[in-house]
Formats: C-alpha cells, structure tokens, sequence
C-alpha cells in the first residue's frame, strides 16, 4: 500500500466534507425557494474535484460548468463568499451577478465556471495555450460531464490539444446522466475514455468515488503535462446522489427523482465519503472521535457561512448594468 | 517621428498595427485560419511569421469554435489574443465562445475578470462568391451587451482601431472589409489610438446627416461629392465604431440639419441602419422621416447582375438625400 502522510489524508477527506455538507446544506433553502439560482449539486462527486485539485499547484488553472461548486471548494475557493453568490447577495464571489453557475476564484485560478455544456473546454483549451506560448508550465483542468462528449467542441478541443502538445487535462465526470437522459440514449457505446485515443492522447478510466485513485490518476497527468508530454484524457465513473438540479431533481424541488431506485441504492452504497472513512479508520488513520470531531467543526463551518450570507445585503438595483464593460 | 505624407494601405495599416503591438507586448498573439498563408488574409499577416514565430503566429485548423473559445479562455488568464476569422460567415460557428462566454464573462464574475480579446471578422464579399461567403455580421454582435465592435473605414483608423482594440480590456469584435483593402491613405508611423465609441464628421455640411459606417462611409463621401454640384450641403458622419456608437456627434449633427440618411453595409432590418434611426428618433430633432440605404432583407447572391443590385453604392445614397429634400 501506497503511503500518505496522516494530514494529507485528512485534508483530503475534510475537503469532500466540505463539499458534501454545504451542498446538503442547500436542499432545505431550495425547498423553501429562499434559494432560486439553479443549483445543480455535487453530493457524491467530491472525490473528483478534491483528488484533482490536491495535485495541483498555485498556478495551475481550472474552469468548471453547471455542477461546479465542488471544484470551486476544492480548488481553495470561500465558502462563505461562495454561499453567498447562491444567496444572490452583494458579498458573493461573483458579486450576486453570477449565481451557482457562474462561480469564481480568479485569486486560487479557478477561473470561471458556465453552464452551456462543453463551453468552458476550449476555455481551459486556451489557459493552457497561454501556458505553452509564455513557457509557463502551468497545467490548466477542465471539468465536464459525460452529456459534454455530445458537444463537438470537445473534439475540436482534443484535436487542438493534441497538435500543440497543450498541457491541459480533459477530465470527464461521467455520471452516467445528461440532464434526465440515461447514457445509453445518448451514446452508441460507454467507452468515453476511449474518444480521446484517436488523436494520440493518453487516456485513462477510473473509479471516480475513489479518492485516492482520483490523486494517483491526476498526479501522473499533472506530471505528464508539466513533462510536454500532455494532453490527458481522464474518465472518471461516478453517479449524482441527488438530480440533475435542484434538491432532488430535474424540476428544482420537486423531489420526483426519474431514475431507477435500484440503481440509486446501488452507488449509495459506493459514495465516496463512506468509503474513504472506511479506509480512513481500518487503517488507523482517523478514529471515530476525530471523524466526529471534524463533522462538527465543519458543519460548524457551513452554518456560518450561511449566517454570513443570510445576513449581505442585496446588490443594489441601481448597480445592475455594473460591469457590462471594464472601463 | 513620422512622415506627414507616408502612405499604407488599409490592409498593410492592420498589418503595422500588429507588427507594433507584438513586439510592444508579449501577451499579444495571432490565431486563426491563414495567418501564416500569403494570400488567406490578404497582406495582413505579411511578415509576422517570421518575426514573431510560431508560438505567437499560430495557424490552426478549421476548429472556429475551439480556436476562438482557446482564444477567449487565454485571455482569461492574461494574454491579448487576436483570433482572426478570414471570412465572417465561418465565425458563426463560434457564437458559444464569443456571445455566451466572451462578452458575459466580465459581468458574470461581477467584475473580477476581464476578456481582453480581439475577435477579427473579414467581409469578404463580391466575386459571385454567393450568400456563405458575404455577410456582415456587426448588427448581430452589436445586440450583445458586453461587445465592443468596430468597423474602420479608412487606412489611419484601420491601424489605430486595431491597436485601441488589442489594448482594450474588453471583447472587442474587429470587422474589416476586404473591398477597403486596397485603399491607400496617410497612416502616422507611430503606435496611437483611434478611441473605440467615437465617430468623426468626415464632411461638414448643413442640409442633411449622412450617418454611415465601413465601406459606406467612403461611398458616402463620394456621395456627398456629387450633391455638392447640385448646391446640396451633406454632412457626413462615419461613426467608425458600432458600439458604442458615439450618440452625441450623430445628435449633434441632426439636431442642425433635422435630416437623416443612414447608409450600411448590412441588411436593412434590426440592424445599424435601424438602430441609428431608432436613437436619432428618440431625440426628437428630425423634420422629415428616415431614409435607410442598406442590403435588402435577402442573402447575398451569386449572379452579377443580381450581385449588382444587391450591394448599394454612393449613387443609391445620392437618390436617398435627393428623396428626402423632395428634390
């Protein structure tokens, strides 16, 4: 087995917490309707983004889409700042002008996040041309989902990236899902790491619940690029404990969830939380009063980040065309 | 300091201004289609491979979307890219980077970064090239809030159009016009500016405004040429950029002469042509009603002699001014 020190292992498991309780935190606010902004949350993916953004460092840039709170998180980015844009308020990381879908942290490099499936690859397409051009080796990161490989930008991307040589990682969270439409309506076959072989980019599939298989697989990539030796393509299999949007499903609050029950049970039993606690305490690394522990101060943590949202003020409409244009 | 007299063409003007902008400032760069091509974008790209390389001079393949996306997302993150589209008609499948992504950025993110991106449309009409190979796009992108766009007419604005562009912090849409290519006129040897938003009155004059834009505006000051023989005093506005469109020198203007003729490269409804009329209605200074010299709501054709009656000139703006004096 591999060896990791105890903090590392620990900040990688706080990090999916944080992620996991603040978009639980959500589901009672969007019920209420005191949050409107469509929020597409990323309870049981945290593996992805925390494994990703462990490997990388200040420099290296990442751009989200729609379902990117967790990468926001993982990437360094405020909680509070960030509750508070879900809020709408004036104290948000994008002002109250951006919403659960349009996240940033320019000053961790997460810089940016949009919901038109695959717009932002060729954005981290370019933050790595920018890399190459001024010699940099700064690695950037798109996060996309498996509906984003029915977009033909990704290909224009892979070709690009693969020409250049660019130090970019494509990494695919597969959740098995385009919005409501099950995988097998929308692709001939399941193999999306293998779209990427075609234009000799290094491919690899891995377990996306699995948080520690998600670092290895970054570290190499990361590696890779900061080498020249980049692209990489990376499918991660994961699945959305909660809908496409909002707390439960497609239609925000509705709670009519469209997939099998069976199937939700199934990955349930595989989130990536519980299984890294399993690991976590058979191999002594944290025991049951530590794990308590830090669930208290994190949820410790949420809850003020909520107060301090709850308690902003509004943006003031007479700002609204602020920001249009960079004077 | 330079010559008074030293003569470029219009196309060779936009060529210096890159010249001088890249080696002024290593963020510039070049993308797009054909710049390393003698003949793809004109003499516009003439030299630049061989200064400045090909990590800054990068010519790619036929990915619009990829490519401007590359461009956009490197700006993001601190370059001053210009991606250059050879013929407008193929940048419509870039509409995702330039609409969704490049102009909301700045307002998404609530103003903590900016787009610094040059998005460079050629006209590339005539010929009998037919309706794919013809259209001017500027009143599409002028709808959008958060472009900028800009249509030289003149070699001296040409160059300091596209200076001013590559340093604004904004997207800015850059559309030229290869039937101005050959005009050649005094251009300064220097870097300057020619501010974006500000139109400039090519002719004094006081029976009637003649507001125009690109390769109108020269065709507007023939037609003011030929009036003058007739004893009619036409002012002529080349209002340079779109948007912002410089509403204070157009008001000026009719406010003294209570007449309006806009003539425009594009087609009649919902674009420049409209618009102008629209904010100079507004004001409540016309005497007599708008007449409008513009495309025929029709695509651009092959044949030569519908090709002829498709594209106006200073004779159709002759019988516009002569219409609304009622002579």
């Amino acid at each position: 087995m591999k060896k990791y020190s105890k903090d590392f292992l620990e900040s990688l498991y706080r990090t999916m917490l944080r992620i996991r309780f603040v978009e639980e935190s959500f589901v009672e606010p969007i019920i209420k309707g005191e949050i409107k902004t469509a929020c597409h949350l990323y309870s049981g993916e945290e593996a992805i983004a925390t494994g990703i953004c462990a490997v990388l460092t200040k420099n290296d840039c990442i751009f989200g889409n729609h379902r990117s709170h967790g990468h926001y998180l993982a990437r360094g980015g405020s909680m509070k700042t960030m509750i508070a844009e879900i809020y709408g308020k004036s104290t948000g990381c994008s002002r109250g002008r951006g919403g659960s879908m349009h996240l940033c942290a320019p000053e961790n490099n997460m810089l940016g996040a949009a919901p038109i499936v695959a717009g932002t690859i060729s954005l981290a397409l370019g933050s790595a041309l920018a890399s190459k051009i001024k010699n940099e080796k700064k690695v950037s990161v798109s996060f996309f989902g498996d509906g984003a490989t029915g977009e033909g930008v990704l290909y224009e991307s892979l070709n690009f990236a693969a020409l250049k040589k660019l130090p970019i990682i494509f990494a695919c969270e597969n959740n098995f899902y385009s919005t409501h439409m099950p995988i097998k309506e929308c692709r001939p076959n399941n193999d999306i790491y293998k779209i990427a072989q075609p234009f000799g980019i290094k491919s690899f599939r891995v377990d996306g619940n699995d948080v520690l298989k998600v670092y290895e697989v970054a570290k190499k990539s990361v590696e890779m690029c900061r080498d020249s030796n980049g692209p990489v393509f990376i499918e991660f299999l994961t699945y959305r404990l909660r809908g496409h949007v909002g707390a439960d499903d497609n239609i925000q609050g509705t709670r009519t969830d469209i997939r099998p029950k069976s199937e939700i049970s199934k990955w349930q039993k595989k989130d990536p939380i519980k299984k890294f606690e399993k690991y976590l305490i058979k191999n002594k690394i944290l025991d049951t009063i530590r794990l308590t522990s830090l669930h208290k101060s994190v949820r410790k943590e949420v809850e003020k980040a909520h107060e301090f949202a709850k308690a902003s003020p509004y943006p003031k409409e007479s700002e609204l065309t602020n920001y249009v244009f960079k004077e | 300091m330079s010559s008074k007299n030293r003569k470029l063409s219009y196309s060779l003007a936009i060529n210096e201004a890159l010249h001088q902008m890249m080696a002024k400032d290593k963020s510039v760069f070049l993308i797009g289609q054909g710049v390393k091509s003698p003949w793809y974008v004109g003499n516009t790209a003439r030299g630049l491979l061989e200064k400045f390389g090909s990590q800054r001079i990068i010519d790619t393949p036929v990915s619009e979307n990829a490519i401007t996306g590359a461009a956009v997302g490197s700006a993001i993150s601190g370059m001053r890219p210009v991606v250059v589209h050879p013929r407008m008609d193929f940048m419509l499948y870039a509409m995702d980077p330039i609409i969704n992504q490049a102009a909301n950025w700045y307002y998404m993110c609530g103003g903590k970064m900016s787009v610094p991106v040059v998005i460079w449309g050629i006209i590339n009409r005539g010929g009998e090239q037919a309706a794919q190979h013809s259209q001017a796009f500027h009143g599409l992108f002028a709808h959008i809030p958060g472009l900028k766009v800009v249509m030289p007419s003149t070699p001296y604005d040409a160059k300091g159009l596209m200076i001013s562009a590559i340093k604004d912090d904004n997207p800015v849409v850059f559309i030229d016009d290869r039937w101005l290519y050959a005009v050649e006129d005094y251009v300064p040897e220097e870097i300057y500016s020619v501010p974006i938003g500000k139109g400039i009155v090519r002719r004094k004059g006081k029976d009637v405004t003649l507001a125009a834009v690109s390769f109108m505006a020269n065709e507007s000051i023939k037609a003011a040429e030929e009036l003058e023989k007739e004893g009619i005093d036409v002012e002529v506005i080349d209002l340079r950029s779109v948007k912002p469109i410089d509403r204070n020198l157009l008001l000026k203007s009719v406010k003294k002469t209570g007449k309006l003729v806009v003539a425009d490269v594009g087609w009649k409804s919902f674009g420049f042509s409209a618009e102008v009329s629209a904010l100079v209605c507004e004001s409540g200074y016309l005497k007599l009603p708008v007449i409008r010299v513009a495309l025929p709501d029709c695509p651009a054709p092959a044949s030569r002699t519908l090709e002829k009656e498709y594209y106006p000139d200073y004779k159709k703006i002759v019988a516009a001014v002569k219409k609304i004096l009622r002579k």
